[in-house]
């Protein structure tokens, strides 16, 4: 109730610019609402209206009229975990630059000698990774 | 009770309804646009190579995605048996999710007036625009991800991981080329970008070229468009990620592709060639409904300008190979981008001081 609450007086406010409060989410909100809905409905219509003729060779993984041998649940190769992992890290570091984009008039000189000093840090892990052969993928 | 029937009447339900109203048009126009584009990406190729192309189906075949998307959704459903089940139907569901999600923040066209009432033609005029769209796009990773691994195949599963990998690589100079973009406009708002960029009179284009290339290059790589489109490398993995998919759940990886093209289009337009801006034309002398009518056209001729770039590079580029894909990304663009950002915000401040 409470929040039912706040959603509908948040709503009432919401004018036809943005107010930069959570009611301009509202919108998003509904539209997700609409998206599910879409996606279920087409999904669960063509399970109903596709004919059904299961035989035990359909269901079975292709792998181009040969016999699949195991699954793939197994290892797979280290270096597209590693990719992500480094991703992670240089994309934090690319969220820091958000804020001070938005607000670097303000900040001026002095704001872009800090950012050159983080963007130093930010190379010099980037040249560590390529040291390290972190990006090479040829064997 | 009292209470809750109070807070029901003050409650906007005019709002309300013309956000509905609003969601459902631009939904299913991106959806009719998506099917139309695989029409358009068939005869475009078809005239790139002395072709015909589709012709069959009704007046120059344009009832051809009419009758592909009806011949995907009756198809018999398989699920292999070695599969995750739920998994397995989740991953094209979000694909699809992610792809119908983007919309919400892209201004259309400035707005519309219906007496009293303004219709702004934006679902949701957020202040962080730009990294809502940054957030949905990344969750469409999630969608090839779990549908490639889900499938228990060993060729869905490399092919996922190639496009994940891919798609996160490239997130990376994205980012950073648009914070170049960040320090001329000063706003992460859609509609604040393009109505600078109206005011102006000078598209970000002009003062970004080297963020746009970046950018473009980019959203080619997260679109999985050919030269990118190593995840669907038939002649090495099949077909891709989705390739245990059958019936509408195979058509969802498919239209939440053509969806991206055409909302990645629309990015593009809005970010760097102002938008619903008609060049040469001060908007605000027309009335606001003329305005905003020739704003929504010249913005369509804008994406569709984009969509047959997506197209013409498709039927020009080949492929590249997997470690030429990922030495662009890292090593060439990542750099590039960093420069471009550095050199965009010394330029700035020296020309403010």
């Amino acid at each position: 109730m409470q929040l039912i609450n706040a959603l509908l007086q948040a709503n009432t406010t919401a004018v036809a610019t943005a107010t930069g409060t959570a009611a301009d989410y509202f919108p998003i909100g509904i539209q997700l609402l609409f998206a599910i809905g879409f996606v279920a409905v087409m999904i669960g219509g063509s399970h109903l209206l596709g004919p059904k003729r299961r035989t035990a060779d359909k269901l079975e993984n292709f792998t181009s009229g040969i016999e699949s041998h195991g699954t793939a649940r197994q290892p797979m190769a280290i270096k597209y975990f590693l990719v992500a992992i480094l991703f992670v890290l240089f994309d934090v570091e690319v969220i820091f630059f958000y804020p001070y984009a938005v607000n670097f008039r303000d900040l001026g000189w002095q704001g872009f000698g800090e950012v050159l000093l983080f963007v130093s840090f930010f190379l010099i892990g980037f040249i560590y990774i390529i040291k390290k052969g972190a990006l090479i993928w040829e064997d | 009770m009292i209470n809750l029937s109070a807070v029901l009447l003050a409650f906007d339900w005019g709002f309300l309804l013309q956000k509905l109203i609003l969601i459902i048009i631009i939904v299913s126009v991106s959806l009719v646009v998506a099917m139309y584009e695989t029409y358009l990406e068939r005869k475009v190729a078809a005239w790139m190579q002395d072709r015909i192309g589709p012709n069959r189906a009704g007046p120059f075949g344009i009832l051809q995605p009419i009758a592909d998307g009806g011949k995907l959704f009756f198809k018999e459903e398989i699920i292999p048996n070695t599969s995750n089940k739920t998994l397995f139907v989740l991953g094209p569901g979000l694909a699809m999710l992610a792809a119908l999600m983007t919309c919400a923040v892209i201004p259309w066209s400035s707005h519309l007036q219906f007496g009293d009432t303004t219709v702004q033609l934006q679902i949701a005029d957020v202040n962080i625009g730009i990294l809502y769209i940054f957030g949905v796009v990344s969750l469409g990773v999630y969608g090839i991800m779990i549908g490639g691994w889900a499938s228990n195949n060993k060729f869905s599963l490399m092919a996922a991981l190639r496009g994940a990998s891919q798609a996160i690589s490239y997130e990376l100079a994205m980012g950073i080329s648009l914070i170049a973009l960040l320090f001329i406009t000063g706003s992460l708002s859609m509609r604040t970008i393009v109505e600078e960029q109206m005011k102006n009179g000078i598209w970000n284009v002009v003062y970004q070229p080297l963020g746009f290339l970046i950018f473009l290059v980019c959203a080619f790589a997260e679109c999985n468009r050919t030269p990118f489109d190593l995840p669907e490398a038939e002649s090495e993995l099949n077909m891709g990620y989705h390739q245990e998919y059958s019936s509408m759940k195979l058509g969802f990886y498919l239209f939440a592709e053509y969806i991206n093209m055409f909302i990645s289009s629309a990015v593009m337009a809005t970010l760097f060639f102002g938008g619903y801006d008609v060049p040469f034309l001060d908007e605000s002398t027309l009335a606001p409904n003329v305005a905003a009518i020739i704003g929504l056209i010249a913005f369509m001729i804008k994406i569709g300008f984009f969509i047959f770039l997506f197209m013409w590079v498709r039927w020009t580029i080949p492929r590249f190979r997997y470690d030429q894909l990922m030495n662009l990304g890292w090593k060439k663009l990542l750099p590039l981008a960093l420069v471009n950002m550095l050199v965009t915000a010394a330029v700035m401040l020296w020309l403010h001081k």
